[in-house]
C-alpha cells in the first residue's frame, strides 16, 4: 500500500493544513516510508494474536458519578480569540436549513 | 395507509439511530454537572473544553447504564470494549474529535419487538449500542457570529443503532415508543425530546418491491418529537418515490427536517464528506465487563415493559388492550399495582385509571406522581361500588372531590350522606310516586315494550339524587309493573 500526492492533499484538507507543493511531495515520500515499514510488519503471521488496543496493560479505570466544581465562566472564556460574556464566538458556520 | 402517491411498486427501508442522554449527575469523562438549563458555559472544565494535556476518566455509571440497556434489549454484552476518536472539525466540538466507540462497542445484536395495526408483530434488530460524548450547542441566530455553548460537551450518550428492518413511518414511531419505554423503565434516560435527551436520525431508502439490493439512502435529522420523525420519514419516502418515478436518482445526502414547513431540506455548510478517520483513543484504557459485574447489573434490572405487560394480562386478568395502556408508563403501572393491593376487582381499577385518571392527567398536564388521590383511596372507591354502598353514578360524582381534597371516599360518602339506598321501605314510596306520575311510560311497558323501564329507573335515580340502588329500583319497578299487568 502506498499514498499518492492526491491522498496527501485529501488528508491535509481534512486536517485543515495548507501545504506547499514541495511539502506535498516531501510528505508523500515520508508517509510512504512509514507505510513500507508497516508492510514489513505485515509479513509476520498474527493470526493467533489478538489486536492490542492499548500499550498499557491496564483496564477499567473509572471515576464515580460525583459532581466536581466547574470552572467559572470568565476563566473558561478567557483564552478564546473572541467571546461575549456568555459564549464563545466563531465565524458563522451554517446558512440555515434551506429556508 | 394513504401516502398521497402510489407506493405499491416500492418499499421503504428505514434504519434509526437514536441518541439517548444517560441520566447521570456528571459528564462521561469529567466531574462537570450535566444539569440542563444552567447558564451557558458554566458546566465546563479543562477536560470538556478540550484543553491540551488533560486526561478523560470514564464515569462508571455510564458503563453500567449502557450494559443495562443492552440486557434489556437482549443484546450481547461485549466483554472487551474500547473507545475511539471520531475526527471532524466543528466549533461545538472543542477537541476536534468526539470520543465514541467504533470497533468493539459495548453491546451488539439486540432486538426490540414492535406491533403495528397495519403490519402486525415484528422484530426490529439492534445492530449496536455504544457509549459516546455529546457535542456542545451552536446558536446561529444571534447576529453574524455563531455562538457556542460548551455545557453539553461531554454529556454521556448511548447511540442505539437499528438494522434497516423498519418498513413504514408507523413502525418507526412504534419502535421509538418501545425504545423510550425501556429507557424510562430502566430509569437511565428522562426521554425528554424537547430538551434533547432523546434524539433520532433516520436513514431512509426505497427500492422496487422484490428487489434485494438497497437503494441509495438519505439521512434525515433534526426531528424533535416522535410525530415529527414519523412525518419526516413519510415526507422522505414520498420525495424519493416521486423522484425515482420521474426518472431521477436519489443522491446520498443529509437533510434537515423543518417542522414548521413540514419539509426536509438538504443540509449545507457542514462538512459533507464522512471521513472520520476513527482510531482507538490512546487516552482511555479498555473496558472489561466480566461475568461477575454482569450478574450484579442483571440483578439491578427492574421488571421490563414486556414482562410487566405479561403480568398484567396473566396475573391481573386484564385484556391486552388495558395492559398495554397501563404499562406504557412505569409510574402508571406502579399506581395500578398499588391499587390492586387493596381490591380484587382489577378490571374496575383498570377502567378508572384508563378513563378518569388518564383524562385528568392529560387535561392538567401532570404526571401520575402528582395525582392527588392515593391508590388506596381509588381501590376503596371501587370496593364501595362493589359492596353496593354507593352507586357508580355517585362514585363518579365524588371522584373530583377525592382529587381536590385528597379525602378518602368513605369520609366523603359519610359527610354527604351518599350511602346508596337499598331499603325497600324507603324506595317503595318513591317508586309508587313515579308509577303514578308516568302514565305514558307505564302504558308503553304494559303494552309489552319492556325497555320503557329504563326511563322509569332514570326517574327514580333522579328523585333520589343518584343514591338509589339501581338494581333494587329495577327489581321493585318490575314487580309492581308486572303486578299491574295481571291486575
Amino acid at each position: 500500500m502506498s499514498v499518492s500526492v492526491k491522498d496527501v492533499e485529501h488528508i491535509a484538507k481534512l486536517a485543515r493544513l495548507r501545504l506547499t507543493d514541495d511539502e506535498k511531495i516531501e510528505y508523500t515520500g515520508q508517509l510512504n516510508n512509514i507505510l513500507e515499514y508497516m508492510e514489513k510488519l505485515n509479513e509476520l503471521d498474527t493470526d493467533n494474536v489478538s489486536p492490542l488496543t492499548h500499550p498499557m496493560e491496564k483496564e477499567n479505570v473509572f471515576r464515580e458519578d460525583i459532581v466536581k466544581e466547574s470552572l467559572n465562566r470568565d476563566k473558561a472564556l478567557k483564552n478564546a480569540p473572541k467571546s461575549n460574556d456568555e459564549h464563545f464566538l466563531v465565524p458563522r458556520v451554517i446558512k440555515g436549513s434551506g429556508k | 395507509m394513504n401516502y398521497g402517491i402510489d407506493l405499491r411498486n416500492y418499499e421503504a427501508v428505514i434504519g434509526l439511530e437514536v441518541h439517548a442522554q444517560l441520566s447521570t449527575d456528571t459528564k462521561i469523562f469529567c466531574g462537570c454537572s450535566t444539569k440542563f438549563g444552567n447558564p451557558a458555559n458554566s458546566n465546563v472544565c479543562p477536560v470538556c473544553l478540550g484543553h491540551p494535556g488533560v486526561l478523560p476518566v470514564l464515569n462508571k455509571k455510564v458503563v453500567e447504564y449502557s450494559v443495562m440497556m443492552g440486557m434489556a434489549t437482549g443484546s450481547r454484552i461485549n466483554e472487551n470494549s474500547i473507545f475511539a476518536r471520531k475526527n471532524y472539525f466543528y466549533p461545538d466540538l472543542p477537541k476536534g474529535y468526539q470520543i465514541s466507540q467504533f470497533e468493539l462497542p459495548i453491546c451488539e445484536d439486540g432486538v426490540i419487538k414492535i406491533s403495528t395495526e397495519e403490519r402486525g408483530a415484528k422484530e426490529i434488530r439492534i445492530k449496536r449500542i455504544h457509549m459516546e460524548e455529546d457535542a456542545g450547542k451552536s446558536i446561529h441566530d444571534r447576529g453574524y457570529d455563531t455562538h457556542v455553548d460548551v455545557n453539553r460537551c461531554g454529556v454521556p450518550l448511548i447511540e442505539i443503532v437499528s438494522e434497516p428492518d423498519i418498513s413504514s413511518p408507523e413502525e418507526a414511531y412504534e419502535y421509538l415508543t418501545k425504545l423510550k419505554q425501556i429507557l424510562l423503565y430502566l430509569d437511565i434516560c428522562d426521554g425528554n425530546m424537547e430538551e434533547g435527551s432523546l434524539r433520532c436520525d433516520a436513514n431512509i431508502s426505497i427500492r422496487p418491491v422484490g428487489q434485494k439490493e438497497l437503494g441509495t439512502r438519505t439521512e434525515v435529522k433534526n426531528m424533535n418529537s416522535f410525530r415529527n420523525v414519523e412525518k419526516a420519514i413519510r415526507f422522505e419516502i414520498e420525495r424519493q418515490t416521486e423522484l425515482v418515478d420521474d426518472g431521477g436518482k436519489v443522491v446520498q445526502e443529509t437533510l434537515l427536517w423543518n417542522a414548521d414547513l413540514n419539509e426536509a431540506f438538504p443540509m449545507r455548510g457542514k462538512e459533507e464528506s464522512h471521513d472520520y478517520r476513527y482510531f482507538p483513543d490512546p487516552d482511555l484504557v479498555k473496558v472489561v465487563v466480566d461475568e461477575k459485574w454482569k450478574e450484579g447489573l442483571k440483578e439491578r434490572l427492574p421488571e421490563l415493559p414486556a414482562e410487566k405487560m405479561e403480568k398484567f394480562v396473566n396475573v391481573y386478568n386484564l385484556p391486552e388492550y388495558d395492559a398495554s395502556i397501563l404499562t406504557l408508563e412505569l409510574e402508571v403501572a406502579k399506581y395500578f399495582e398499588e391499587c390492586v393491593k387493596y381490591t380484587k376487582d382489577t378490571k374496575s381499577v383498570s377502567n378508572w385509571v384508563m378513563t378518569e385518571i388518564l383524562k385528568y392527567l392529560n387535561e392538567n398536564k401532570v404526571s401520575i406522581a402528582q395525582f392527588p388521590a392515593t391508590p388506596e383511596n381509588l381501590a376503596k372507591l371501587v370496593n364501595l361500588i362493589n359492596d353496593r354502598t354507593i352507586s357508580g353514578k355517585i362514585a363518579k360524582d365524588i371522584f373530583p372531590e377525592m382529587i381536590q381534597g385528597g379525602k378518602s371516599p368513605e369520609v366523603i360518602v359519610k359527610e354527604k350522606n351518599l350511602v346508596q339506598i337499598s331499603d325497600d321501605s324507603v324506595l317503595e314510596p318513591v317508586i309508587d310516586e313515579i308509577i303514578a306520575t308516568s302514565e305514558k311510560e307505564v302504558k308503553t311497558y304494559l303494552a309489552g315494550k319492556e325497555k320503557a323501564i329504563g326511563a322509569l329507573v332514570g326517574k327514580a335515580m333522579k328523585a333520589t339524587k343518584g343514591k338509589a340502588n339501581p338494581q333494587m329500583v329495577n327489581k321493585l319497578l318490575k314487580e309492581k309493573l308486572e303486578a299491574m299487568k295481571t291486575a
